[in-house]
């Protein structure tokens, strides 16, 4: 082939072209070419930039096989009210096909305050489910075999009481906890920086983080210590490239972290994991999951020398974009989840949790669920979609876009390390403000009629307001209330103040491994509140001050 | 609500209510102040300046919670700048000060610069006063950064706190000379980064060079006011600061001024106010304006002209 | 005389998502508005007394918790009780219809659910702020 020639007639088509985008207001401010040739890949080179799926630099893919050998893990988030009702939800889904369990918590189990806290008054049970203590953690997997299921907890704070807990669970099942499959979410600094449920200051939390690390890497092998999440970010308002440079920033300070704290970094690099959004650029998300392996497999090897394979692959769950579903005409957002999974998919997620239509308003019902975890299904079975590893690989622009996101996303990974790191990153607030920017432009291009939402901006109708919706009984909160007063009551207290103030003492020492500790102030049957209030009173709480 | 009574009795609405109105120069707010002047001259007010970025808001929340344990009740002016295209402004100090909010011995304004230098000077002061005769012990006024307007609203003030930070590139040379001479009390904060010895260090040397205060030497304090280190240690210099200023005599020459300049600077606004209305009523403004820019008549003549008109 | 519309933008309860709020806040200040943010998980009690302190014209609530029901009326209540009988009450989050008319009943003004432009809550405020 003829560069030469090639080349000049892209410029004359480029030219030709200029013209007919002028005319198109709602894609004038498209960042890419339109056309992508042979040209754009000039001087890549196969066997290093791409290989072969499973292998170095993982591009392609963590695994050989991909969806040939096992799909994706259909793994739909879910929770709500109490135990009892996300029990239900729960083995409603593993019925339905799906393959593993999520957990949501309500926003008091988040933040690590009981149900009976001034401050969790109207929050019980709203977001997802409210866990007090371990009575409520059986509750919740009553029949549910955690020897077979592997279980992901979206928890950050107080991951590690949460995991103990669910240790605690499965040790009375009868199930060794070297057996436990599953992830907790752990990642307090994307909390800091976008999601907000962070309980303590950073230098305790990246304690308890790498506490976490340890014990697991020791006790429980099987299971991922963190979901490092770019997830968030984007919902807060990043751009793709922002998404994975954060993530990734924050990845390299947990690294750097655990070393920091003694531990070899094969010891544990295998069990991190990550969290990306598919959003509704479905090209440009491919490119962005095939970017983020790429360059997360460089940084282990080259820049914290990992030896072991296994440390150099990211593997990643992903969930649909919940901020692009529209409460206007919600049938839509059926389509719009249908995309973000072919995205995510041809991007070569791990496990992926779709989104409902009715969430623009509500947690979802349970037929509405269904459809999304459908969604999985047939986009697994029907489509064709993953039948093939790494279909795009090869396509002039899904190949351009991945270089083109690397080098950017390598900018925004290289600034952060100018400042000092992700942690300092978060504390200057420069993280923030990135998202917030990027969360504003996205805004005024949807109200300057630059974006088009469908149904919001453009093609709107006159709205009937969404009837069936799922609504917590606000009752939650009382039932939870009356358990409490009853678990305090039945419990031994001694005991429970044995365990508590053995756990103050070994907060404040640095050198102390809290995980065996705080399992067995879980096992006393001591609250999340009364556990995480001893932390709280140890290591002080964070004070957010970055502004806008 | 007769709001100058009512803020004598206590009334927190009654204090918001009063800087409202000057804020807005509302009708009422000139009589709000003459009920209240009576009671001003009581509280200590402490001004913080300093770069952007330099920590002055955690260190106001810092110094605000070290009197408050004294048992001084406190308030504090939150500076901000206008946005001069839209006239709008983020507010964001208050939420670094978030555990003072529900404390009843604290009460925290912010303001917008809004645009007119001399104006903002001017409505800080009242709104000190307002707050000095509500009660307040401490008046903690935190500007914006360190331009000329910050100059003019720190010269209200009876302590000068001036903040800098380590490795904000040329710190001093950035400051306006001005501040540095009105400075009576220096902190250096985030005192564990890089570079906080070199700065310390080129303060102590622009201060020997720009010695004003003969027998008050400003002190250097090293400050982590996010970890609260420091604190205690400035409260005491400027503890000393203020007992220092009374005996010698500055305090009361430094208010007298003060007064002294409020005074001209209301006389010089009213007068000007006066003049232009007249002439505004009269229609006479573009007239005279053609007349100059044509050079017809020249600027000084118009004004003596209209001077001697005026103030027959 | 001036004129200037204050604004306080607030998010209660435990809910981190503060995209909305801060969009919402930086569209405000390009409109000349004069806007305190409060950050995150502000109790009542707090939202009242920083409502009352700054003087401001407007309280808006952003929560997409789901704790709205609880929250909103209760903060209405405590700045109501403070005497601040003219202050605009908003609010915006994820809020389904069917709770918007009880809401209204309790003293929120107007509130806005997803897809809502930020002109069209500076145009609410312009013409309804006393």
């Amino acid at each position: 082939m003829n560069n030469e020639s090639l080349k000049l007639k892209v410029a004359e088509y480029t030219a030709k072209v200029a013209k007919a985008s002028a005319k198109f207001p709602e894609r004038k401010n498209l960042e890419y070419n339109r056309l992508y040739t042979p040209i754009d890949l000039e001087g890549m080179d196969y066997e290093k930039e791409l290989g072969l799926p499973g292998t170095y630099p993982f591009t392609r893919g963590v695994q050989p096989t991909m969806y040939r050998g096992r799909f994706w893990t259909m793994r739909m988030y879910a929770g709500f009210s109490t135990a009892e009702e996300s029990n239900k939800r729960y083995r409603y889904l593993l019925s339905s096909g799906g393959t593993g369990l999520s957990c949501a918590f309500d926003l008091p189990t988040q933040i690590g305050y009981d149900s009976d806290d001034v401050i969790s008054e109207g929050e019980v049970g709203k977001v997802g489910v409210a866990i007090d203590s371990l009575a409520d953690m059986e509750i919740l997997f009553d029949q549910i075999d955690l020897g077979k299921v592997s279980t992901s907890m979206t928890i950050n704070a107080p991951a590690s009481v949460l995991l103990a807990m669910y240790i605690a669970v499965a040790e009375k099942q009868g199930v060794d906890p070297t057996k436990l499959n599953g992830t907790i979410q752990n990642d307090i600094l994307k909390e800091y920086a976008a999601r907000g449920t962070y309980i303590f200051p950073p230098k305790p939390s990246m304690r308890l983080i790498t506490n976490i690390f340890e014990y697991c890497s020791k006790n429980v092998p099987n299971w991922n210590t963190i979901s490092i999440s770019g997830y968030h970010i984007r919902e807060a308002g990043s751009t793709a490239v922002q998404e994975i440079a954060f993530t990734i920033a924050d990845g390299i300070a947990y690294c750097e972290a655990a070393i920091k704290a003694g531990l070899d970094v094969d010891d544990f690099a295998g069990r991190l994991s990550f969290f990306w959004n598919a959003h509704n650029n479905v090209l440009e998300e491919v490119a962005k999951f095939r970017a983020s392996r790429r360059i997360w497999a460089k940084i282990m090897k080259e820049r914290f020398g990992a030896k072991n394979p296994k440390s150099w692959m990211l593997r990643v769950h992903t969930q649909t974009a919940g901020s692009m579903l529209t409460a206007q005409q919600p049938e839509n957002n059926v389509v719009r989840v249908a995309l973000q999974t072919a995205a995510a998919v041809m991007g070569g997620t791990q496990s992926l949790h779709t989104n409902s239509k009715d969430e623009a308003m509500a947690l979802p019902t349970e037929a509405s669920v269904r459809v999304a975890l459908r969604t999985q299904q047939i986009v697994a079975y029907e489509s064709g979609l993953a039948d093939v590893v790494d279909p795009l690989a090869g396509s002039y622009y899904v190949e351009a876009m991945t270089n083109q996101i690397e080098t950017e996303a390598l900018k925004y990974i290289q600034k952060i390390d100018d400042l000092g790191g992700a942690v300092v990153a978060i504390e200057e607030g420069y993280i923030q403000r990135e998202i917030q920017d990027s969360a504003y432009k996205w805004q005024k291009e949807i109200e300057n009629n630059d974006r088009v939402i469908v149904g919001v901006n453009k093609f709107q109708i006159e709205e009937k307001p969404v009837e069936g919706l799922l609504r917590v009984d606000a009752s939650v909160g009382e039932s939870q209330k009356k358990k409490l007063a009853k678990l305090r009551a039945e419990r031994d207290n001694v005991a429970v103040n044995a365990a508590l103030a053995k756990l103050e003492v070994a907060c404040s020492d640095e050198d102390v491994n809290l995980m065996p500790i705080i399992m067995e102030a879980v096992k006393t049957y001591a609250t999340l509140g009364e556990i995480c209030n001893v932390m709280r009173k140890v290591f002080g709480e964070y004070q957010a001050h970055a502004t806008l | 609500m007769n709001i100058a009574d009512e803020l004598l009795n206590g009334s927190r609405l009654a204090m918001s209510r009063a800087i409202t109105a000057v804020e807005n120069e509302y009708d009422n707010a000139v009589d709000i102040m003459q009920q209240l002047y009576a009671h001003t001259g009581n509280a200590h007010v402490i001004g913080i300046t300093g770069p952007p970025g330099s920590g002055k808001s955690t260190l106001t929340d810092k110094l605000a919670k070290a009197y408050r344990l004294q048992g001084k009740t406190v308030g504090i002016i939150a500076v901000d700048p206008t946005s001069p295209f839209s006239g709008g402004a983020i507010l964001g100090d208050r939420i670094r000060m978030n555990d003072l909010t529900l404390d009843q011995g604290v009460f925290i304004r912010s303001m917008g610069t809004r645009g007119s230098l001399g104006g903002l000077s001017r409505k800080t002061a009242e709104t000190v006063k307002i707050m000095d005769a509500a009660g307040m012990d401490v008046i903690l006024v935190e500007t914006v950064g360190v331009g000329q307007s910050e100059v003019d609203i720190i010269k209200t003030a009876d302590t000068v706190i001036v903040v800098l930070v380590p490795g904000l590139g040329d710190d001093i040379q950035a400051i306006k000379a001005g501040i540095l001479e009105i400075g009576d009390v220096f902190v250096i904060n985030k005192a564990d980064h890089d570079g906080v010895d070199r700065l310390n260090t080129e303060l102590e040397m622009m201060l020997e060079l720009n010695q004003q205060k003969v027998d008050w030497r400003p002190p250097i304090k090293r400050v982590i006011a996010n970890r609260g280190e420091g604190i205690n240690e400035l409260v005491d210099s400027i503890t000393e600061q203020i007992a220092h200023s009374r005996q010698s005599g500055q305090f009361v020459n430094r208010r007298t001024q003060r007064t002294k300049s409020e005074l001209l600077a209301m006389l010089d606004e009213q007068i000007g106010r006066h003049v232009r209305k007249k002439l505004s009523d009269e229609g006479q403004i573009d007239q005279l304006v053609a007349s100059v820019e044509s050079r017809d008549k020249n600027p000084y003549a118009v004004v003596n002209d209209i001077m001697a008109s005026v103030l027959r | 005389m001036e004129k200037h519309v204050r604004v306080l933008v607030a998010k209660p309860g435990l809910d981190g998502h503060d995209r909305g709020a801060k969009v919402v806040a930086r569209a405000l200040r390009d409109a000349g508005f004069e806007v305190i943010y409060t950050g995150l998980r502000q109790t009542p009690e707090q939202i009242a007394e920083a409502a009352l302190q700054e003087d401001v014209n407007v309280v808006a609530l952003s929560l997409l918790s789901g704790a709205h029901n609880h929250l909103f009326p209760r903060i209405v209540e405590l700045i109501r009780s403070k005497g601040m009988t003219d202050v605009l009450m908003i609010g915006g989050g994820v809020i389904p219809d069917s709770d918007i008319p009880s809401l209204k009943a309790s003293g929120i003004a107007e509130v806005f659910t997803p897809g809502t432009s930020t002109t069209t809550i500076i145009d609410y405020i312009n013409a309804n702020v006393k």
